[in-house]
């Protein structure tokens, strides 16, 4: 697996601005669970450990004004798509400084400043809607791409092929990317989907599906540049499969079993962050010191992220009603 | 004034606006050519063509997506449902999307997306094509609603929701489809929120939505021959809801019945009762009554009948009232 990394050629900046990403995403998550466990975030947290890669390396594949849509487990797409980290706390926490003025919360993200449309916490409803948005830039004519995160266990929802359908027929510029880590809460994929790659389910659609490895940051951006460059052309959409597995909980709340802890820590080893780090030591020549000034760095950025959030008052009561209506 | 029917100005309503705002675009089933279920969109497709205008496949909970997308992106989306019965497909995108993603993502986006549909009552199709679902989407904070009864509210009322930000479900009506009114032939507006009285009357209020305010019409010219005199009150839109309007005329007449072709439990009768109690406890003199639709899945053909109200059972329940 560790060798398709070697064979993207990318500049070396951009691979080291891949990292600090991907470490300023584990790092910001890491700091989300740790609060959450000391009783100071209020609802609950998807965390999005062991799938920055699929954040990172697709959305480095567009551009600010490209739109992104996700799911509840968001935090890293959002921060991939260039969110301010305090915002994104400070919404987390439900502080009147977050994004969404406190009222959204982990699972509601949006700033279309940075073509950020929002997470969603209904599994699957997001992906018509991102088609909706990549159906606009179509009858604008804007040359924009919308890229449509979401789960394995979304594609099993019935608007996932209504959508594909549609998506399809009228050649919209969506890449759905479906993460693929494994399981549905607890309900393992092997229980849930018909077919070995949710990727071939494009097929029946008549447009490209293609599965890859969701733990090498690389290979999904490279897939995703070209589902994008497709999409920019007007030939259509491309779903993505990006295969990973979800070693934390499915969220701070969840309680129940659902691995044993031996086949958690043999997933930990799939972990695409270490993954990537020896890839840039040993292949690309990073020198450690530059790795770790890289890490610290991130860690800089996710603890300011949490300075703000603490420091920062909850949603206003006065905030609480408006909103609803223009 | 000329008269035209509800479709037209229906028509008109949607191409007028088309004609105006070029981000506009219409998604449903049928909609092309063929002009819409029940042909209320005769014409456009040669006018606007299918860009604008996008004949798609049956998928009711995917368009309703696409709506969104096209109103979160900046555009405007009209999407018919060709029943209000099939409204069921798409709850999640009207209610858990459309009516509060403006709200939970902290006004950063709003949803301009205007969901047509007729409660289809009255065609004899039987219980999965009868249905008047209103009360469903009243309970459903941050969705707009209208219900108008008459060419001229249709018009005023869909050209109001297709302008403004906020998500809008449009609940027509088959059986209006084909009645005529006078419309203006220049361009008006309708307020949302803002009830109509389409007759005076001081012993007793009746609030009609949809069809039944032709029916409460008929009744209240009938027992006006007894000597009841009855108001007649139309809301137009159920959110917002004009409440004053009718707490003022029920401290007036003292007496209130709602009729409406849905379901009686739980429908808006049992809140516009409510708001009635609230606003003018100290003036009824009688328990509210609703003359609704019976609790039970409706019957085909004529059948249907027997479980829809209708002006008899207005004047009937009017009767009861004064007595009492
Ligand atoms: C329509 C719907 N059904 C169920 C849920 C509850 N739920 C939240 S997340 C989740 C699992 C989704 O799994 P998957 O799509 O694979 O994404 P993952 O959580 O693994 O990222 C479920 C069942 C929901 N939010 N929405």
């Amino acid at each position: 697996m560790t060798q398709s990394l070697k064979t993207t050629v990318l500049a070396q900046a951009q691979m080291l601005d891949f990292y600090r990403q991907m470490t300023l995403i584990r790092h910001f998550e890491e700091r989300v669970v740790e609060l959450f466990g000391k009783g100071l975030i209020s609802g609950s947290t998807h965390p999005c450990i062991a799938q920055e890669a699929i954040a990172v390396g697709a959305i480095a594949a567009v551009s600010r004004e490209d739109q992104v849509l996700a799911t509840y487990r968001g935090h890293g797409q959002m921060l991939a798509k260039g969110g301010d980290p305090k915002k994104i706390m400070a919404e987390i926490l439900c502080r009147g400084t977050g994004y969404c003025k406190g009222k959204g919360g982990s699972m509601h993200l949006c700033d279309p400043e940075i073509g950020f449309l929002g997470t969603n916490a209904i599994v699957a409803a997001h992906i018509p809607i991102a088609a909706g948005v990549a159906l606009a830039n179509k009858i604008r004519g804007n040359g924009l791409v919308t890229l449509c995160f979401f789960g394995d266990g979304a594609s099993n929802e019935g608007v996932f092929y209504e959508t594909a359908n549609m998506a399809a027929l009228w050649r919209v510029p969506l890449v759905m990317i479906c993460e693929n880590n494994g399981f549905a809460i607890s309900v393992p994929v092997e229980k849930a989907v018909s077919v070995k790659d949710i990727a071939v389910r494009a097929q029946a659609f008549g447009f490209p599906g293609e599965a890859v490895d969701g733990n090498d940051v690389l290979q999904v951006y490279e897939i995703t540049r070209k589902a994008v460059e497709r999409a920019r052309r007007g030939d259509g959409p491309t779903l993505i499969e990006c295969k990973t597995v979800r070693w934390e909980r499915h969220s701070a709340i969840s309680a129940g079993k659902y691995a044993s802890r031996e086949e958690m820590k043999r997933w930990q080893k799939t972990d695409p962050i270490p993954r990537f780090r020896a890839h840039l030591a040993d292949t690309v020549r990073v020198s450690g010191a530059q790795l770790e000034s890289i890490e610290r760095e991130a860690r800089e950025v996710g603890d300011q992220a949490v300075e703000f959030a603490l420091q920062s008052p909850p949603a206003a009561e006065s905030e609480l009603a408006e909103d609803i209506f223009a | 004034m000329r008269q035209i029917t509800y479709s037209q100005a229906i028509n008109e309503a949607i191409r007028e606006e088309m004609r105006r705002d070029p981000n506009i675009v219409l998604l449903g089933q049928d909609i092309g050519s063929y002009g819409g279920t029940f042909g209320v969109y005769r014409d456009l497709f040669e006018e606007f063509g299918e860009e604008r205008v996008r004949d798609g496949p049956l998928s009711e909970a995917a368009t309703a997506g696409f709506g969104i997308g096209l109103a979160i992106a900046g555009m405007r989306a009209i999407v018919e449902i060709e029943f209000m019965d099939f409204s069921t497909l798409v709850l999640d995108a009207i209610v858990n999307q459309a009516a509060k993603m403006r709200y939970f993502y902290g006004g950063k986006l709003k949803v301009p997306v205007v969901i047509r549909t007729p409660a289809a009552t009255k065609l004899g199709l039987g219980a999965q094509h009868s249905q008047s679902l209103e009360a469903w989407f009243m309970h459903s904070p941050g969705l707009r609603i209208a219900m108008p009864s008459t060419p001229r509210d249709a018009k005023g009322l869909l050209k109001t929701a297709i302008r403004q930000d906020d998500p809008v479900v449009f609940i027509e009506h088959v059986r209006l489809y084909a009645s005529k009114g006078e419309v203006p032939e220049d361009e008006y507006l309708e307020p949302f929120g803002k009830a109509r009285i389409v007759r005076e009357g001081s012993d007793v209020t009746v609030v009609a939505v949809a069809m039944m305010v032709q029916e409460a019409m008929q009744a209240a010219e009938e027992l006006q021959k007894e000597g009841i005199s009855a108001e007649l009150i139309d809301p137009r839109t159920l959110a917002p809801l004009d409440r004053e309007t009718i707490v003022r005329s029920v401290e007036k007449t003292g007496r209130l019945i709602v009729t409406h072709e849905a379901y009686q439990t739980a429908g808006i009768g049992a809140e516009i009762g409510q708001i009635a109690q609230e606003g003018a406890f100290d003036y009824l003199v009688a328990p509210v009554k609703r003359v609704a639709g019976k609790d039970q899945p409706i019957p085909c053909g004529t059948l249907q009948e027997k479980v829809f109200p209708n002006r008899d059972r207005i004047i009937e329940a009017v009767r009861d009232l004064m007595a009492s």
